[in-house]
């Protein structure tokens, strides 16, 4: 059963739809990462789970609870850490803490016992007695996951958690969000592609408040398929008319390669064509130096749905 | 009341932490300490009682503009700062939020009139009044802050910052502090209506005087307790829109 089920939630700011018959559902213990370009709609989808905002319809349900109807109780089983972590500047990491604990309905025997925890978990500990407005921003992003975690939540809400970390910081953080696999349930966003792929075990793509795909890396990756992009650079001379040929290819672009007196060919297709086209120019006498798909792996899937995405929108508009 | 507690808690904190509650602190101090001065003692022989009545209307004045200053901050901050975020993704309620917020305001305005209490003393050394007329100023005081601290709340938690907060919150006293001059220039029944929503003139004077009238408690609380409602209710529309 799922701890998480999102069916068909939109949120309007006026005319404007922020997110649009948005439906998935999260199992207990994945981490799923919501991917999009600024701006999609992730982060409303996430203010809506963390019950920061009401949608406009649709229904979310955590744990069995709705986020609408029963906000306190799902208050109870989520950690939420927004794009920018709810600090009071004044006050120091420990003292943050336990306001924080109380607010969450931590029994006061436990609280020194969880602030110890979490200080531990997310390394805070040199920092603990350090007033917050005087961290680095590694250091806050850390104490916004600390708060996140500090009554031990079923379900964690992580919104951009590696945005604006430095490259060490960004492999912490990794590495702490990995950690809570298995013990809690996990929703983060990013539009951070490599980020998705490391620590998510499912992805939701979101594009102009929709959702545009889900599910593992391979599953887009096969999803895409249909439609995709080879680049392949080579030395010597072949027949564009002999690739134009091969069954799926759409359109052929001949252009200039990177290396010395190569040439690079762009070849838009429905299908993945690599082994015919590699036989293709290794026959006509040509020298292959590089064949693969356009993009990296998820980058490449990414796009492709972004631009069938858009594809779709602007034939509504049309029709609609 | 544990949930509102710990958010008054903490925002007493916030007022003791940082420079805002020291620099209106020190400029009610200052300002009340001059007005005692100039126009409570003067420089014509008076009953000490009058000098306390004198010193209790001009406190009143900044006892409202100390509520307004303490409040502006308190939603408005938690907006521009994101940490607004923490509590609606908390189990707290909205009028949890709003009351730990207001306690936290009058319990530092109760602060601010406990430091003022030198003037009086000063009062007494040199002449007599009684405690009863000192409490019931002093109550007064207290409730024209809670009354401008409500109304600030409410503004702050409409407000995007603190500036309009405070525009808005003192906009608002205004228009209650001149409803005496516009129920002068209506008929009945809005005549006695306008008067009656006055929160200086007529609900004010018995309190300074030395005299607590119960309708005059049941008035200030009742406002307090209007617009605190209000801002609650402004709270979880806000939550609805995000």
């Amino acid at each position: 059963m799922a701890l998480i089920e999102v069916r068909g939630i939109s949120k309007f700011y006026g005319p404007h739809a922020a997110v649009r018959d948005v439906s998935f559902d999260i199992k207990e213990g994945e981490i799923v990462g919501l991917l999009g370009l600024n701006g999609a709609g992730k982060s409303t989808i996430l203010k809506i789970l963390g019950t920061f905002l009401l949608p406009s319809s649709g229904r979310a349900v955590m744990g069995g609870h709705s986020v609408e109807d029963d906000a306190d109780k799902v208050r109870e089983l989520i950690g939420y850490l927004p794009d920018t972590p709810p600090l009071y500047e004044e006050m120091r990491v420990i003292p943050y803490l336990r306001f924080v604990a109380q607010l969450k309905n931590v029994a006061p025997r436990l609280i020194d016992e969880r602030i110890a925890s979490v200080l531990k978990k997310t390394n805070l500990q040199e920092v603990a007695w350090q007033p917050l407005g005087e961290l680095s921003h590694g250091f806050r992003q850390r104490v916004g996951i600390a708060q996140a975690l500090i009554h031990d939540p079923p379900i964690i809400i992580l919104d951009e958690p590696i945005n604006g970390l430095d490259p060490v910081q960004i492999v912490e953080m990794r590495d702490l969000i990995l950690s809570l696999r298995g013990k809690h349930t996990v929703i983060l966003s990013s539009h951070i592609l490599s980020e998705i792929t490391r620590t998510c075990d499912r992805i939701l793509i979101i594009d102009k408040g929709r959702l545009v795909a889900e599910g593992q890396e391979a599953e887009l990756d096969k999803a895409v398929a249909r439609s995709m992009r080879v680049v392949a650079q080579y030395v010597g001379n072949i027949s564009l008319a002999e690739i134009r040929k091969i069954s799926g290819v759409r359109q052929v672009i001949e252009g200039q390669g990177v290396e010395k007196n190569s040439k690079l060919l762009t070849i838009e297709c429905d299908g993945d064509v690599r082994s015919e086209v590699a036989r293709a120019i290794i026959t006509s006498g040509a020298q292959l130096l590089e064949l693969g798909r356009d993009g990296d792996g998820l980058e490449s899937i990414f796009m492709s749905l972004v631009r069938s995405s858009k594809l779709q929108t602007s034939a509504e508009v049309t029709h609609g | 009341m544990g949930k509102t507690w710990q958010i008054a808690r903490r925002e007493l904190g916030a007022f003791f932490n940082t420079w805002m509650g020291y620099v209106i602190v020190a400029a009610v101090l200052i300002i009340d300490g001059l007005l005692f001065n100039a126009f409570a003692v003067g420089n014509e022989p008076k009953l000490s009682a009058d000098v306390l009545s004198d010193f209790f209307y001009f406190s009143s004045g900044m006892s409202m503009v100390a509520g307004i200053f303490l409040a502006m901050r308190l939603m408005a901050e938690e907006k521009q700062n994101g940490t607004i975020v923490l509590l609606f993704s908390s189990p707290i309620s909205e009028r949890q939020v709003i009351y730990g917020k207001f306690v936290s305001a009058f319990l530092f305005a109760g602060v601010l009139h406990l430091v003022s209490l030198y003037m009086p003393a000063l009062i007494l050394v040199h002449g007599k009044i009684s405690f009863g007329h000192v409490l019931a100023g002093y109550v007064c005081l207290m409730l024209l802050s809670a009354v401008t601290i409500s109304i600030t709340l409410l503004s702050s938690t409409l407000a995007p910052n603190q500036l309009v907060a405070a525009v808005g919150g003192g906009f608002l006293t205004v228009v209650f502090l001149t409803f005496w001059m516009l129920a002068k220039i209506v008929d009945q029944p809005f005549r006695d209506i306008f008067s009656w929503l006055a929160i200086h003139s007529d609900h004010f004077t018995p309190f300074s005087n030395g005299i607590i009238n119960l309708q005059d408690l049941v008035f200030y609380v009742g406002l307090v307790v209007f617009f605190l409602e209000c801002a609650t209710r402004a709270l979880i529309g806000r939550r609805c829109q995000g």
